[in-house]
């Protein structure tokens, strides 16, 4: 027996084994497979004060600053060390309601609404408190016990005007915050335009001192003597190349019309002006009252928060019949010689398309130069129809696309700003559903001078006025030109040549410069510059938008420009006299007399649009 | 002097300097936690030796706790047994008077204060226990299948429980069932160990899948699962015990497959209360034992019979065990514990953030005082019930899987000497010992770590306070004296 039981020593033993082995893996996964512990203490006992970093400064390309940093103050409390306080003279000093005091107070304690409050560390009483309203209240802080300034600072724009270029930065969403892990409940971010494409640049590094915190929550000196302690890294200036005089002109002379007026600096790309009408002072989207402006911004309407310039889709009407010149002529369906006939229009069969009264027949210059529908649509029949060079439609339909998609149309330019949309240039197979197969030359001829199923973004239509400027090629348009202690991206420095040689363009900036010598751009003669010019007349379901694409000088342009304003009727009606005015304006530094004038009168020349939604 | 030469030898050189060897590395050890574990940032280092300072009064009862050990060490071995029922007597005295003379600390009567010195008699009361046990069952001809003296046996046992429950000491009282396991080591019967275990299971089962079903059945898994590990524990130990092994088989097949028949048809067919289907299973067994009790006149069978009827009682009244039997705050403790209830500000508090403190510290550990979760009084009673924390803290996986085996080997030396006593009572004493050292250990690691309920028990040699560290070190070389002195 005795025997026997000694063997229940390793019973006793196997438990005592067992134990230390569970305890063991039990510790094993605690301590090492699992970093929750790890980043709970940290959360625990490190208390993480943020030190913020001064958002970059924003310049145009002369060097004028747009958009800079001014001090701001929150009103910070602290619980536990706010007692006895005079509370009639608090709320006097600060302007506020003894009701707003008192619920205030309680919001800030309700840990429902306000998950990370402690007594013992300061909470957020009053935000965004300007240097002016401050500086009183400094004076009495003293009296207040328990209440502290943290400071921050607030976006201030030196000009009323840009607002969908530069954008505004606003406290970031809880999208935001799951995206990136740099945001904290209650940073801010750039919203819309630069500010919001160039964030990473804009912003800078938060910096962080660590300091230990006990488990009162009281403050209990720096983690390892701010050893770990990170100082902030400034945001990086940027300089855009907007000209500020050419955006505010832009911006006057667009009052009380919808639309959008694009310049760019064809042999980099640069954009000069980007107006989107109409727009708002980006002064509203500051401060305490950001979400209320904000608000009715978005209830009007007109968009205004909507940037046209990007995001507006239209058709481009016939300022697109460059692009259909230099595609026939590269595919040598036609040559400069080449006349077709036009008799207010032209008829294939059942099927007849209008044009205006003009000489017939014409070749290419003057066909660009007086804008002869017919001229391009019978191109485009015979291109399409053109069976020796192309198996069947579609074959000759996905060539004449894949001309347009290689001079910047059918997808995103991939501009530096947020918003872009890519407009549309159809391809075969959307017309083999759309048709059942069942189309032909005919049936999509509207196609040819930019109507039909073609759309295209104001910034499109100024990206070709650069690409005939520079003969054959573009570079991305973009609206930042330099970076501090940094550089744009690669791509804005890249030419993207499109499919058509450079000779052919010589004949299509002939055409553009005769309409401004003597067809339908006279307006846009400018004294002393050589300017080219092809307007638009895009039908739609309401009055003709107005439309103007241009360059000059011709033989070195300095800027290409692009005109769109809705409902405005002939492109010679708004879009040539506006886009001379731009011209002029970017190109002499100033506006003659008749200049102003021109300007005044279209300031005050409004468009009635009727109250529905746009 | 004659009696000198019976014993050539001094108690020095036959004393086991391997176990004070392991006894001296968790003293020093835990000295160096209860620094960590009282220290505030910014503080001097040297105010560890400050006698004001936690650690520094830590130290004063170590230089004590180590003159005890010197002076039971020269003490004559013989006195032990001698004077056992008398100190036994004695402790029982003074746990029964503790209530009236303590003060309230934190609800419990259990301190006594001697000027500015606070003792714990129920510290002490252990030792006194156990020395009574072991001269109780270490008479020759002492036989544990006796029934009255078994009964005297379990007395030694459950009086000073009663008297420690009685001091709202729950967590000091559960201790002694350690000795259950100094009974199991002295011939009782493994059965009873095996049920106390299975009562664990069917209790935390029974609690803890109440509010989910079984899939395409009415019956939750609580029940599901308890029912079934009844038949199979009866089935299993009806077929340890067989005569007839054939025939058990069959009945095991029968039982197995209308288990199976009537979960497949609730699945399949008819969504049912599988459970009947299951204690009809459990009644047949039952039955089935009883018909073999009584055709073969064997008892055991009826034994078999007896656990499945208990278990299943047990089982259908765990409910009641944990809302009438329990204290409200031991319920709750069990249902964070059993992970029902989350509950971070209270009971689970601790728990979490003793898990938080160790689960930070890697597998190295943050380094000797650099724990910002035990220094920033995060964990509550972090120098005494949670010390273990600053070791899972500060010295990360490597500290505690070194303190861990530390405990193992100081328990298996244990073992290891007690097995090697010439005369009963050394070895019942030393198992004693061994498995009060066990249960702590167990208890306490095992609560930090969030395995078992927060029951305030201190971790031996280990936690801040004289009490215990005395109490643990009394016991300890009371049972090495004794070891010194065995015939050789």
């Amino acid at each position: 027996m005795s025997t026997n039981l000694e063997n229940r020593k390793f019973v006793i033993g196997g438990m005592a084994i067992a134990i230390v082995v569970v305890y063991l893996m039990r510790l094993f996964a605690l301590q090492i497979l699992s970093d929750d512990y790890k980043r709970n203490a940290d959360s625990n006992a490190f208390l993480k004060k943020i030190q913020y970093p001064s958002r970059g400064l924003i310049t145009d390309r002369h060097g004028k600053l747009l958009v800079y940093n001014e001090p701001a103050y929150n009103l910070m409390v602290t619980m536990d060390e706010q007692h006895g306080i005079d509370t009639l003279d608090f709320c006097r000093t600060l302007g506020i309601t003894r009701d707003f005091y008192i619920a205030r107070m309680m919001d800030i304690k309700d840990s429902k609404k306000h998950p990370g409050y402690s007594r013992h560390t300061p909470q957020l009483f009053l935000p965004q408190i300007p240097a002016r309203e401050f500086s009183q209240i400094e004076e009495k802080l003293f009296k207040f016990r328990g209440f502290s300034v943290e400071r921050r600072s607030i976006r201030r724009y030196v000009y009323g005007v840009g607002a969908h270029i530069l954008g505004d930065v606003g406290e970031v969403s809880q999208q935001n915050i799951d995206d990136d892990p740099y945001y904290q409940s209650g940073d801010y971010i750039g919203k819309i335009g630069v500010e919001s494409s160039y964030e990473r640049d804009l912003r800078g590094e938060k910096g962080m001192n660590i300091l230990l915190r006990d488990v009162h929550g009281r403050i209990k000196g720096r983690y390892q003597n701010g050893r770990f302690d990170r100082r902030p890294q400034p945001g990086r200036n940027l300089q855009l190349s907007i000209d500020i005089d050419l955006q505010a002109l832009g911006e006057r002379i667009m009052e009380g019309k919808i639309g959008a007026i694009v310049a760019i600096e064809p042999k980099t790309g640069e954009i000069l002006c980007m107006v989107s009408s109409p727009s708002y002072d980006p002064r509203l989207m500051i401060g305490r009252n950001r979400g209320i402006n904000q608000k009715r911004l978005q209830l009007n309407p007109r968009k205004p928060l909507l940037n046209r310039a990007i995001s507006g889709q239209y058709p481009p009407g016939s300022t697109f019949k460059p692009t259909q010149a230099l595609t026939f002529l590269q595919e040598g369906i036609i040559t400069p010689g080449t006349q077709f006939a036009c008799h207010h229009g032209l008829t294939i069969g059942r099927f007849h398309q209008a044009c205006h009264g003009h000489a017939s027949p014409l070749s290419l210059v003057p066909a660009i130069a007086t804008s002869c529908n017919a001229y391009f649509s019978w191109g485009f029949y015979y291109m399409m129809s053109n069976r020796r060079k192309y198996r069947n439609i579609e074959d000759a339909f996905t060539r004449w696309k894949d001309y347009i998609v290689s001079m910047g149309y059918g997808y995103k330019l991939g501009v530096d700003m947020p918003g872009e949309r890519r407009g549309m240039i159809p391809n075969a197979a959307y017309y083999d559903k759309h048709y059942r197969k069942h189309w032909n030359g005919v049936t999509i001829i509207s196609d040819a001078i930019g109507q039909g199923e073609v759309n295209a973004t104001p910034l499109q239509i100024a990206n070709l006025a650069a690409t005939i400027a520079n003969r054959g090629y573009y570079i991305t348009p973009h609206i930042v030109s330099r970076v501090e202690h940094s550089h744009i991206d690669s791509t804005y420095h890249e030419k993207h040549f499109t499919m058509v040689e450079h000779r052919w363009y010589n004949y299509v900036v002939q055409g553009m410069r005769q309409a401004v010598l003597g067809g339908t751009c006279r307006a846009a003669n400018l004294p002393g510059i050589e300017v080219c010019g092809k307007t638009g007349t895009a039908q739609n379901r309401g009055h003709d938008h107005s439309a103007f694409i241009g360059f000059a000088p011709m033989n070195d342009p300095k800027i290409a420009i692009a005109v769109y304003v809705e409902n405005g009727g002939f492109g010679a009606d708004f879009g040539v006299p506006i886009g001379a005015v731009m011209m002029e304006q970017y190109l002499n530094g100033k506006l003659s007399a008749h200049g102003e004038r021109v300007a005044e009168e279209f300031q005050h020349r409004h468009i009635s649009y009727g109250t529905g939604e746009r | 002097m004659e009696q000198a030469n019976d014993r050539p030898t001094s108690p020095l050189r036959q004393i086991d300097w391997i176990t004070i060897g392991l006894f001296l590395a968790l003293i020093i050890l835990g000295w160096f936690s209860v620094c960590g574990a009282s220290y505030e940032f910014g503080e001097p280092l040297g105010d560890f030796f400050s006698f004001s300072s936690r650690a520094g009064k830590q130290l004063i009862w170590i230089g004590c706790a180590l003159v005890i050990g010197f002076v039971i060490t020269m003490l004559d071995d013989k006195l032990f047994d001698t004077f056992a029922y008398v100190l036994y007597a004695a402790f029982m005295l003074l746990l029964l008077v503790t209530p009236f003379l303590a003060t309230d600390i934190k609800g419990s009567y259990s301190w006594i204060k001697l000027g500015s010195l606070s003792i714990q008699p129920a510290e002490f009361a252990k030792g006194a226990t156990a020395l009574a046990l072991s001269k109780f069952m270490g008479h020759y001809g002492y036989n544990i299948s006796n029934t009255r003296t078994f009964a005297i046996t379990l007395g030694i046992i459950l009086l000073p429980m009663a008297l420690i429950i009685m001091q709202k000491e729950t967590g000091s009282a559960l201790i002694y069932t350690a000795f259950f396991l100094v009974l199991y080591r002295e011939g009782m019967n493994g059965s009873f160990l095996f049920a106390g275990f299975a009562a664990v299971i069917y209790f935390v089962i029974g609690l803890k899948f109440q509010d989910t079903l079984v899939d395409g059945t009415y019956t939750s898994v609580s029940e599901f699962a308890v029912l079934l590990l009844i038949w199979i524990f009866t089935t299993v130990i009806a077929l340890l015990y067989s005569d007839n092994r054939h025939q058990d088989y069959k009945a095991v097949a029968y039982g197995a497959g209308a288990i199976l028949l009537s979960y497949l048809f609730s699945r399949y067919v008819i969504p049912f209360e599988t459970g009947y289907a299951l204690l009809a299973v459990i009644a047949g067994e039952v039955v089935y034992m009883i018909i073999k009790a009584l055709t073969l006149k064997r008892l055991r069978y009826a034994y078999v019979a007896l656990f499945a009827v208990v278990s299943t009682i047990f089982f259908f009244s765990t409910d009641y065990v944990m809302n009438d039997v329990l204290e409200p705050h031991q319920q709750q403790r069990v249902r964070v514990l059993l992970g029902m209830e989350q509950d971070l500000n209270g009971a689970g508090y601790n728990v979490n953030q003793s898990k938080i403190a160790i689960g930070s510290g890697g597998l190295t550990g943050k380094g000797f005082l650099n724990g910002t979760q035990t220094k920033l009084k995060y964990v509550p009673e972090q120098d005494t019930d949670f010390i273990f924390c600053t070791v899972g803290e500060e010295k990360g996986f490597i500290g505690c899987a070194v303190v861990l085996v530390l405990y193992l080997t100081l328990i298996l030396r244990l073992i290891y000497l007690s097995e090697r006593q010439s005369f009963a009572f050394g070895r019942i004493f030393g198992y004693s010992v061994l498995c009060i050292l066990l249960f702590h250990v167990f208890i306490n690691i095992g609560m930090v770590i969030g395995l078992t309920p927060v029951i305030g028990i201190p971790l031996p040699f280990f936690s801040y306070g004289g009490s215990s560290l005395w109490g643990f070190t009394i016991l300890l070389f009371v049972f090495l004296r004794i070891d010194a002195a065995r015939k050789k």
